[in-house]
């Protein structure tokens, strides 16, 4: 059996559920799934893992109490060491972008971020290149190799299976010339954009910071994360971290909704992949309204406050 | 000391991308510098302008045409230019490869900055091959840098509302965010000044680079297609709210 080491991430105190959907991805006959979870024993999460065919749990132990990508990079080093293992999944989330690429240059090994596709057999993966404009086929080759998957490309699957809790520690040589100084959190990245199932977001059309309440009002009922354009984000209406596009975040929701956006090339760069598109523009011939699926038009001004009004009443 | 900043020449993003061939595109079309890598050269310079003795150096790894975007660096504020010459595309393990060696056989770096990802290959990982190749420390997605002779203070953002800041000793290899600053758009005397500046090309095998066992070799490039196929929704925006709702609910099933 082959074993497949699958990075773990946690928000909120709970396994991300895109890890699942890896998991689903990463099972066959011939292959062992491993979790590795660094610094987040596995307690709670056990039963979770076991139900998407995990059959061995490392707990990583590093004697740092934060975060520290250096450090975390080189524990999974050692723990994929350990355990025979030369085939790593993660995400390609904002954790993801900083291991992944980190446990690659250690190895020296292959790797491709934002895959839409796997295979494990032949260390073949399907990526977005030219901002989305083209599907990559790329062939790894090496010895190790690294896989950061899109968040919800696959959906999870069950297939139960028991599974062995390992410790192992990590407390070889800190990485030098590499420090943490603080973490600081505003609380504002409430839901991460690349991994919701709903984005609602906002561009000029919302005229300035206020107006996007009307927006906020609506995600909160779906539980969904905002976004914007970069005409928003250079406005200062909202952090850059909300850009979505060739230079923000790139999404891949079940429903991406685009509130006063007219579509320009960088931003479908970052959202085109949504499996359903919803315009509403008050310019029928905004790019947008010719490549999405659903497209209103008509003033936001008039349709958050309805659309709105319907959630709260549905949710109530 | 010196300040390397890694610049790579990339399809505007607005250009449109023909497949030619199995693995290529059709490349007349606007090229230009990476635009997180116009943050990076634009951080060298204000380092620059506040610490005595520095030189800028942008480096490419590239084919000839990638000279204009080392002009654009250097209209933008590097002093200099190296451009590692080559034919093919080549992946990010060689890439980092060469830009470790000429960086190496230039000189010795105080800082090497990066952009956090190119958006062709969209790779997001050059920067953390160069670290390890020159040992050195690296952080990504910087949105502030303070330096000081012996280290740097780096803030990263890492998600939204998440902001890490380290502290890494000198030399060291950062990958500007977007956030870092607003970049130096050159105005035109700095385009004719850029003219004179030098730029000094080698061919890879003039370098010292170890032929890697690793790699990524594109077997296929396609056009991603689209999908879409749009409907209105009309009536009142009562009627478009309960429509959407309706979709969300038994069409995409998110509620
Ligand atoms: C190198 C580069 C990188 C870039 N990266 C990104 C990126 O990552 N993300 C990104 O988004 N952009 C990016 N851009 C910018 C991009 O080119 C566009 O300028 C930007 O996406 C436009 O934002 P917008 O749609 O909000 O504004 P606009 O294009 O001005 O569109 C506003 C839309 O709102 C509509 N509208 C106005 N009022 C109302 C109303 N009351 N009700 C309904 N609709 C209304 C208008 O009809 C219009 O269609 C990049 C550009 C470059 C050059
Ligand atoms: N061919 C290249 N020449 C110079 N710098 C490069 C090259 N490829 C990548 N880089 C640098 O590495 C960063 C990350 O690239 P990537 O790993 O492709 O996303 C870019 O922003 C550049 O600064």
């Amino acid at each position: 059996m082959q074993p497949i080491g699958l990075l773990i991430e946690f928000k909120s105190g709970h396994i991300k559920p895109a890890n699942f959907g890896m998991a689903t991805a990463a099972r066959a006959e011939n292959r062992q799934l491993v979790a590795l979870m660094v610094d987040a024993p596995a307690d709670d999460d056990k039963a979770a893992l076991e139900a998407y065919g995990v059959t061995r749990i490392v707990n990583i132990h590093t004697d740092s109490n934060q975060w520290n990508p250096a450090m975390h990079a080189a524990a999974v080093v050692a723990a994929m060491q350990e355990n025979g293992i030369t085939t790593l999944i993660g995400l390609t989330s904002p954790a993801g972008r900083e291991l992944l690429p980190r446990v690659a240059a250690q190895l020296d090994a292959p790797l491709v971020m934002d895959c839409i596709e796997i295979d494990l057999d032949d260390h073949r993966v399907k990526t977005s290149q030219f901002s989305g404009k083209t599907i990559a086929t790329i062939a790894m080759t090496g010895t190790h190799f690294i896989y950061g998957m899109r968040a919800n490309v696959i959906a999870p699957l069950e297939a139960p299976a028991a599974a062995e809790v390992i410790d192992f520690s990590y407390t070889a040589n800190h990485p030098s010339g590499f420090e943490v100084i603080e973490t600081r959190t505003d609380g504002s990245g409430s839901q991460y954009l690349a991994e919701s199932d709903i984005i609602i977001s906002g561009g000029r059309g919302l005229k300035n910071a206020e107006n996007f309440k009307l927006i906020f009002d609506c995600a909160r009922h779906l539980n969904a994360a905002v976004g914007a354009s970069r005409v928003a984000v250079d406005n200062g209406w909202v952090p850059y971290a909300m850009q979505v596009g060739q230079t923000g975040v790139k999404v891949n929701p079940k429903v991406y909704m685009a509130v006063g956006i007219s579509g320009s090339v960088q931003h479908f760069a970052g959202m085109k992949t949504a499996k359903t598109i919803i315009a509403i523009n008050t310019d029928a011939n905004a790019p947008i309204m010719a490549h999405c699926d659903y497209y209103a038009v008509g003033d936001l001004f008039d349709i958050l406050p309805a659309l709105e009004k319907a959630l709260a009443s549905m949710t109530r | 000391m010196n300040i390397y900043v890694c610049v790579k020449h990339v399809p505007d993003s607005a250009a449109t991308i023909t497949v030619e061939g199995k693995t290529g595109i059709n490349e007349k079309i606007t090229f230009l510098l990476n635009p997180y890598d116009e943050h990076a050269v634009t951080e060298a310079a204000r380092i620059k302008a506040s610490s005595a003795d520095t030189e800028v150096i942008a480096v490419c790894l590239g084919k000839a045409a990638a000279e204009n975007t080392l002009r654009a660096a250097m209209a933008m504020g590097a002093d200099r230019s190296i451009l590692i010459e080559t034919d093919t595309s080549r992946d990010s393990i060689f890439t980092a490869r060469a830009l470790a060696a000429a960086i190496r056989s230039d000189g010795r770096p105080w800082m090497v900055f990066t952009g956090k990802e190119s958006i062709d290959s969209e790779g997001m990982q050059t920067q953390f091959r160069l670290a390890q190749y020159l040992s050195l420390p690296v952080a990504t997605n910087a949105i502030k840098v303070d330096a000081d002779s012996d280290g740097v203070t780096v803030e990263c953002e890492r998600e939204a509302g998440t902001i890490d800041v380290y502290r890494m000793a000198a030399p060291c290899v950062i990958g500007a965010g977007k956030g870092l600053n607003n970049p130096n758009y050159p105005t035109f005397p700095d385009i004719v000044k850029s003219r004179k500046k030098p730029i000094k090309k080698i061919g890879t095998a003039e370098l010292t680079i170890d032929t890697p066992v690793a790699g990524m070799q594109i077997q296929e490039l396609v056009p991603a297609v689209e999908q879409h196929s749009p409907k209105a929704l009309t009536g009142s925006p009562a009627d478009i709210a309960a429509q959407i709702v309706d979709i969300l609910k038994n069409e995409a099933k998110v509620i």
